[in-house]
């Protein structure tokens, strides 16, 4: 019944809310804002010691002195190094995995484009998969390749949001704080507790955790099965839930499983289905109201999450609604109305345990973060449902986003709405008290506009080839719709995907990685150079002049500011894809021959 | 001769800044992979052994004799009119292949989808024809995983007739079955009300053996 | 100065016909680089007219030839029509110019041989001076040039740069020391060391800047070009990408046409930021100018972006928070004199003393004592006024000789003439200095009479002003050279936030570095050389003209009224210019929805007909949607040249109440107002007979 699916994903969104309350605090003192760990005024200081406790060793091991503060040209030089290091890595992994051990079914190395893009995918943490996992990739290449890149990429992430509020809360630094030091307490004192928990959370409820296993079983029904084909069905285990725990919860979404999160053995419960949501999207909240902490204002993160939950809100009820209404291309002989014991909905490509209302919950919420894991095929989503899922994507995953990067690039656009606004109360803008002026302009400009060029122009590279395009297999403007989510996936490092298209060939694997690479690290390495040059600033006294940036009506500019920029860059591609397919006539259904 | 100092993002980028930074991303990416990427699964392998034996190995379902029937949680490809059947799956070369998991893929508007669910509808309505009214969706349309092990009430009810006439059991006991094993929202919220259909199978299995061919040990 | 109205260059045939000229050579690609947005548009103009004359010459193609010359005018107009705005800009900067040449007219200088009165002069044409020259001016002289006084004292007519009709006195040494060139000696004489080059002179400074001679971009509006230029970067590719969409489209609808170059270039042109593009430079220039209307000279743009951000304001007590002027608050008697005695001597010293502090004694001695005023001349007295030489004024009246001064110069008098002044006296004024009014001595003769009090009057309405300043968020501090605790009274009085007395030129520089420790952006007037130091530090520094030359070096703006309260018309204008730019660049953005609804569905109408369904404007016929489009996006440039040259309307309020205000008429009304106007295009093309 509507009102129970209603119900849950209230009932999500509660427990989401919940639990980034609990992480916030924890979050807000993985980065300490000061260069001095001694005085932090809100009283984490044990929690500190601790998370010193957990990184000192890694660092000294590593031989990086602890206390090593970095300009922001060295921070961003040792992020790109540190991708380049795990890229090179990656590759060397995938490519050798036939001779590497813990490889039971004996598969061969992965192919050079493949690995390429694979490479490229979990470095920039967008877990785009163009294989599939259980027939490509030994438990080996999953837990020592991916599933360190899963903590990596994601704690590069928070370490970028770290130098981004360094340089507003600072003042007159030439440093932005050490990137070695933050990444080890990132990984090992946050994200690693959190998937220890959420890991063993999800084995409780069915999700596999073991050495990798395969068992072939005789089908029950072993008669009914034509003859020629298997009466036997292999299932394979693996070391999933420590993967899907990450994966969830680093926004990374590259699953063990070709299914990826509608696979009952990543998602077996509606109660594991919550967890995954939640694991989503409670970091991203948890990291506005971290920023609250951090700038000594929580006034400011709530606003900052008031703008992403006014972005996603309506979205959601869209989506929800959108996905839980017919399908009216389906023939009239079919039920899809929703009562007591039947959920209804257009259930192609969902599974029933979830149902239409938290498959479109999970969708919305992993193309809102760059999450990019599914519970549900979106390519068979209804046109406006599929669109919602893409806009959310191409809106530069800012509502909520990629951990960190997510809140990094709304504050990004909350300064060029700053810089738009101020000026329209008469004063040389300035956010928190920093001055926003030409060098944030300009490097806040790259971080809005790369990801949308960059989809845009790969889109429309595959628009001009035309055996490119065929990769597509759904007909009319749904095929364009396929194309266009592709590369607003990877140039927006979510990962996920319109599934259909079979994006394995020379062209789609290195344009793909091309997009992740070039979208991930424009966007990274402007936002510590807005960090740096923010930091060297002094700081503006607060006035009744001051552009108040935590009432409502700055959280509806912010939001104003995002939804301009996605619907100008994109809605004439949309109105090719999804709106042209939701408009087009109803096809006449065929009836049974 | 003494320089103005630069502002910190207008330091040149030296080679020595990048290169210096090369050493500890080497050496990071190494620690970490051991921490994260070796530790972390082990342990967590360990962890869920202890803890939930049965369910981080796959929820296997077991006949007495302690020979893997399935998995609690991956469903089955069932045919014969003695079994209730599942959803359609769109898994690679066969059904329900879990080594293939995966969906059709097929736009909400793409004319296949429409005619292989109208061809889908044409079959059930061959093999229910006791049943007159609209087809169930979930009876009709591939899962996310071609593994979804669940159908709903209401379209395993619909199936009570001719599983009850195949297996030689009064509707009533089979319909009783059938309720009795519908797994409701967790608190009353979380999942949709939801049959399991391999268990299902299993429980009519053990309620009137032999049915359909079983592969149960007497 | 003239003061006219920018409606009145508007409704000036004459200027519009020669910025219609302006906007035509301004075409020149290597001045149209400066704006990125509206280079582009121009190349793509260009581009679309080669496409047009290619068709009509008979090249094949889709689209029908008259309709790719309609959208080459669009773009044509719409790069125009900004030229047009900025060259009407710099028309009314150059009316203002003219008017400032006419008073640096040559005049013939007496030029002298050496620094002293009596050295021998030469005449020379005030054009032929160079910085270092000495020269004499006399009463009637005109000054010949910038120049500072090394001898004499005089007073001054400086209407003719300040419209101020009073004279000032100018004198050596001291803060009074400057002469601008153009003004006219009134009385008596100066030798003068010119300090500027003909060509540097301040009028000249004034001048290039009105006429943008020498304008740079502020920071501001870098960062501003910055955010257009990537915005139109985005909508390049969003329109050229729309080539392989349409062709991708038109392949798997299996009807249609990929879209032709006309249309993707109409699209680009109203998406790309061109209303605010176009009229960026027009608003800087009319910033400027709106300054130079308020009789301030800025030294760059960015001074008065600068002004806009200003949140603590330091003001000198006189003359900004009280009258320049002292009122007589009461008379003071010496022993053995009546206090109508003391107010009749008084109000016979002041009958024809035309101060402001003269006629405030009559009037006091008036409501105190009813004593009349009688008529000077009736009384057969002779009137002695204030000389720069004697300091005191007084009359001569049947062989009384009553004078009034300030102390000091009383005392030389008294003494000269054989009087001593009395001890009892001394402390009389000592109290009334102590309790911040100033002591005027009265004598008759060599008898001392008594004291006038002179008191500070606070101005009529400033409390309210400094209130609306507070509601801005910016904070008034007063500096007076007053004790503590007459500034505190004053301070009270007035309403300001903070005050710092006894101020020397040190504690005024320690405020305000300690004021921009605080992250402040500190304003400040001053016109002595001491203030010099301060006035350097200052975020915005206002010299005074009257002022000395290294105050006003220091400064970056120069007052020409010599008027402490213009610091908040200054702000007053930054502001304006800031808000003008904020505004018309949140319009132009919001502009941008309604096109998407004109041209989307006429541009793919012929792939996807179901798209017509976006069409909610219900425009005639694809090709009078797009023309409308682009018609609708040049002439709203044209529109809104009167807001970029007037400035969006300013109110002293809080920013957030700004805010809202600002974007609900320009966010939302940019939002809608296209919708109609569009429509009505559309209306007029089709009933025009366009297909």
């Amino acid at each position: 019944m509507m009102t129970g699916a209603w119900i849950e994903v209230a009932a999500i969104l509660v427990a989401t809310a919940l639990a980034a309350i609990v992480i916030a605090p924890w979050l807000a003192a993985v980065f300490p804002m000061d260069d001095a760990p001694s005085g932090r005024p809100d009283g984490n200081r044990r929690l500190d010691r601790w998370l010193d406790a957990i990184s000192g060793p890694v660092l000294r091991a590593a031989g990086v002195r602890r206390a090593e503060e970095m300009t922001a040209a060295e921070y961003g030089a040792a992020i790109l190094l540190f991708h380049a290091a795990g890229f090179v890595f990656l590759l060397v992994l995938l490519r050798s995995q036939a001779v590497l051990p813990w490889n039971p079914d004996g598969l061969p190395a992965v192919p050079w484009l493949i690995a390429i893009n694979t490479a490229a995918s979990f470095v920039t943490n967008t877990n785009w998969q163009s294989y599939a996992g259980e027939t490509t990739l030994s438990p080996w290449s999953q837990a020592l390749g991916l599933t360190v890149q899963n903590f990596v990429s994601a704690a590069s992430g928070l370490c970028v949001l770290a130098v981004l509020v360094r340089g507003l809360v600072r003042r007159d630094s030439p440093t932005v704080g050490s990137f070695w030091r933050d990444l080890a307490r990132a990984t090992l004192g946050f994200l690693l507790p959190l998937a220890i928990l959420l890991g063993l959370l999800l084995a409780s409820q069915g999700v596999v955790q073991s050495f990798a296993t395969a068992i072939d079983v005789p089908l029950v029904d072993g008669d009914g099965v034509p003859a020629g084909e298997k009466a036997t069905r292999r299932i394979v285990t693996g070391p999933v839930a420590s993967q899907v725990a990450i994966k969830q919860l680093g926004t990374n979404g590259g699953g063990y499983f070709n299914a990826n999160g509608a696979h009952p053995f990543e998602n077996p419960t509606p109660l594991s289905n919550l967890l995954e949501i939640v694991a989503m999207l409670a970091i991203p909240v948890a990291g506005c109201l971290a920023f609250g902490r951090w700038v000594g204002d929580r006034r400011q993160g709530r606003a900052l999450l008031a703008a992403m939950a006014v972005l996603f809100l309506p979205f959601l009820a869209l989506i929800v609604h959108f996905e839980t209404s017919p399908n009216p291309a389906l023939p009239r002989e079919v039920d899809q109305s929703a009562s007591v014991d039947h959920e209804g909905g257009p259930l192609e490509g969902k599974e029933v345990r979830f149902g239409p209302a938290a498959s479109a919950l999970f969708a919305i919420s992993t193309t809102a973060t760059s999450c990019g894991a599914v519970n549900a095929l979106h390519d068979s989503f209804s046109p406006l449902g599929g669109l919602v899922a893409m806009w959310m994507m191409q809106l530069g995953e800012v509502v909520f986003g990629g951990v960190g990067t997510g809140l990094a690039g709304l504050i990004a656009y909350t300064l060029v709405a700053v810089f738009v606004a101020g000026l329209m109360v008469g004063r040389s803008p300035e956010y928190l008290g920093k001055k926003i002026e030409a060098r944030e302009m300009k490097m806040g400009m790259i971080v809005l506009l790369v990801p949308p060029i960059a989809t845009l122009l790969g889109t429309a590279s595959a628009c001009v080839l035309p055996a490119e395009a065929a990769a597509a297999p759904n007909p009319g403007p749904h095929g364009f719709s396929e194309l266009l989510y592709a590369f607003s996936s990877a140039g927006n490092n979510n990962g996920s995907a319109f599934g259909g298209l079979s994006a394995t060939s020379p062209f789609w694997t290195l344009a793909l990685a091309a997009a992740m690479l070039v979208s991930r690290l424009l966007t990274m390495l402007p936002l510590v150079a807005i960090g740096g040059s923010l930091a060297a600033k002094r700081t503006v006294a607060e006035s009744p002049g001051t552009l108040p940036t935590h009432t409502p009506l700055f959280v509806l500019l912010v939001a104003g500011a995002v939804i301009l920029v996605g619907a100008l860059s994109f809605v004439p591609a949309l109105a090719l894809g999804p709106i042209a397919e939701a408009l087009q006539p109803r096809p006449i259904a065929e009836g049974p021959s | 001769m003494p320089t103005e100092p630069l502002p910190p993002h207008r330091t040149r980028i030296l080679p020595a800044t990048i290169l210096g930074q090369l050493r500890p991303a080497c050496s990071m990416l190494v620690i970490l992979t051991v921490i994260t990427g070796v530790l972390y699964p082990l342990g967590m392998t360990l962890a869920a052994r202890i803890l939930f034996p049965r369910e981080s190995s796959g929820s296997l379902l077991r006949a007495a004799d302690g020979t893997v029937l399935g998995s609690l949680l991956i469903g089955q490809p069932f045919t014969e009119p003695g079994w209730f059947h599942g959803r359609p799956s769109a898994t690679g070369a066969s059904p329900f292949d879990p080594t293939a998991s995966g969906g059709s893929n097929l736009g909400p508007t793409n004319p296949a989808l429409a005619g292989t669910v109208a061809e889908r509808v044409a079959a059930v309505q061959r093999e229910e024809p006791s049943h007159a009214g609209a087809i169930p969706v979930d009876l009709v349309t591939a899962s996310a995983s071609g593994l979804d092990p669940h159908i709903s009430p209401r379209a395993a009810l619909l199936q009570v007739p001719r599983v009850a006439a195949a297996r030689g059991l009064p509707m009533e006991e089979v319909r009783d079955l059938v309720a009795g094993r519908i797994e409701p929202p967790l608190l009353g919220i979380l999942g949709r009300p939801r049959i399991n259909v391999l268990t299902l199978n299993l429980a009519l299995e053990a309620l009137a053996p032999g049915g359909a061919g079983s592969p149960l040990p007497p | 100065m003239t003061h006219d109205e920018p409606a009145g260059i508007l409704a000036d045939p004459g200027a519009i016909l020669r910025a219609a000229g302006d906007a035509l050579t301004k075409l020149d690609p290597r001045r149209m680089i400066r704006s990125p947005v509206m280079f582009t548009i121009e190349v793509g103009a260009a581009l679309i007219t080669g496409l047009a004359m290619a068709r009509l010459a008979g090249q094949p193609g889709a689209e029908h030839p008259a309709f790719i010359a309609a959208v080459a005018v669009g773009l044509w107009a719409t790069v125009l029509f900004a030229n047009f705005a900025e060259a009407m800009a710099e028309g009314r900067g150059r009316a203002q110019a003219d008017a400032l040449r006419k008073t640096r007219s040559d005049t013939l200088a007496k030029r002298l041989t050496a620094p002293r009165r009596e050295a021998a002069t030469e005449a020379v044409s005030s054009t032929q001076l160079r910085a270092g020259d000495h020269v004499l001016i006399e009463a009637g002289d005109i000054v010949p040039g910038d120049g500072e006084v090394i001898d004499g004292v005089a007073s001054v007519d400086e209407s003719a740069i300040t419209g101020e009709s009073a004279p000032v006195i100018r004198e050596s040494g001291g803060d009074r020391n400057t002469v601008t060139g153009g003004t006219r000696m009134l009385s008596d004489w100066l030798v003068i060391r010119i300090t500027a080059n003909p060509g540097e002179s301040f009028l000249d400074r004034m001048i290039s800047m009105v006429e943008g001679a020498k304008r740079q971009k502020t920071p501001n509006e870098i960062a501003l070009d910055i955010l257009l230029a990537g915005l139109t970067l985005v909508f390049l590719v969003v329109t050229a990408t729309l080539l392989p969409f349409s062709m991708h489209a038109v392949a798997s609808a299996g009807r249609g046409e990929p879209l032709g170059l006309a249309v993707l270039a109409a699209l680009f042109v109203c998406l790309a930021p061109t209303t605010i593009g176009g009229l960026l430079p027009a608003i800087g220039i009319a910033g400027i100018d709106r300054m130079v209307r308020a009789n301030v000279l800025a030294t760059s743009g960015r001074a008065v972006e600068a002004a806009g951000d200003v949140d603590v304001l330091l003001l000198d007590k006189t003359g900004t928070i009280t009258l320049g002027n002292r009122q007589a608050a009461s008379f003071l008697p010496a022993t053995g004199v009546t206090e109508r005695e003391l107010a009749e001597a008084a109000q016979l010293s002041s009958l024809a003393d035309e101060t402001p502090e003269g006629r405030s004694i009559v009037i006091l001695a008036k409501e105190r004592h009813g004593l009349r005023g009688r008529d000077v001349e009736a009384l057969g007295a002779t009137f002695i006024p204030f000389t720069a030489q004697t300091r005191t004024s007084g009359v001569d009246l049947d062989g009384r000789q009553i004078r009034k001064g300030a102390r000091d110069t009383i005392q030389k008098a008294v003494v000269a003439a054989g009087g001593t002044m009395p001890a009892e006296v001394n402390r009389i004024c000592d109290d009334v200095a102590k309790a911040g009014a100033t002591p005027l001595v009265v004598i008759d003769g060599t008898r001392v009479l008594g004291v006038i009090e002179l008191k500070d009057v606070v101005k009529g309405g400033i409390a309210e002003r400094f209130k609306e300043l507070r509601a801005m968020g910016i904070r008034t501090v007063m500096i007076t050279g007053d004790n503590p605790l007459t500034a505190a009274a004053i301070a009270a009085e007035a309403g300001v936030d903070d005050f710092l007395a006894e101020a020397t030129p040190e504690a005024k520089l320690a405020m305000i570095r300690r004021y921009q420790q605080e992250g402040h952006l500190v304003a400040m007037t001053g016109d002595g050389t001491n203030d010099a130091p301060a006035l350097a530090q200052a975020d915005v520094a206002v010299a005074m003209n009257s002022g000395t030359q290294a105050a006003k070096e220091a400064g970056n703006m120069v007052d020409l009224d010599s008027n402490p309260t213009k610091l908040l018309e200054i702000v007053a204008v930054g502001k304006q210019l800031l808000m003008t730019r904020g505004s018309l660049t949140t319009f132009s953005l919001a502009n941008d929805v309604s096109k998407y609804f004109a041209i989307v569905p006429a541009a793919f109408g012929g792939i996807y007909p179901q798209l017509g369904a976006l069409d909610i404007m219900r425009l005639h016929s694809p090709t009078t949607a797009v023309l409308a489009a682009v018609a609708f996006n040049a002439l709203v440039i044209v529109g809104l040249v009167p807001m970029a040259l007037k400035g969006v309307r300013y109110r002293p309020l809080p920013a957030a109440v700004l805010l809202r205000q600002n974007l609900l008429v320009w966010g939302l009304g940019g939002l809608l107002l296209p919708f109609p106007c569009i429509k009505l295009l559309d209306l007029l093309l089709a009933a025009c007979g366009v297909p």
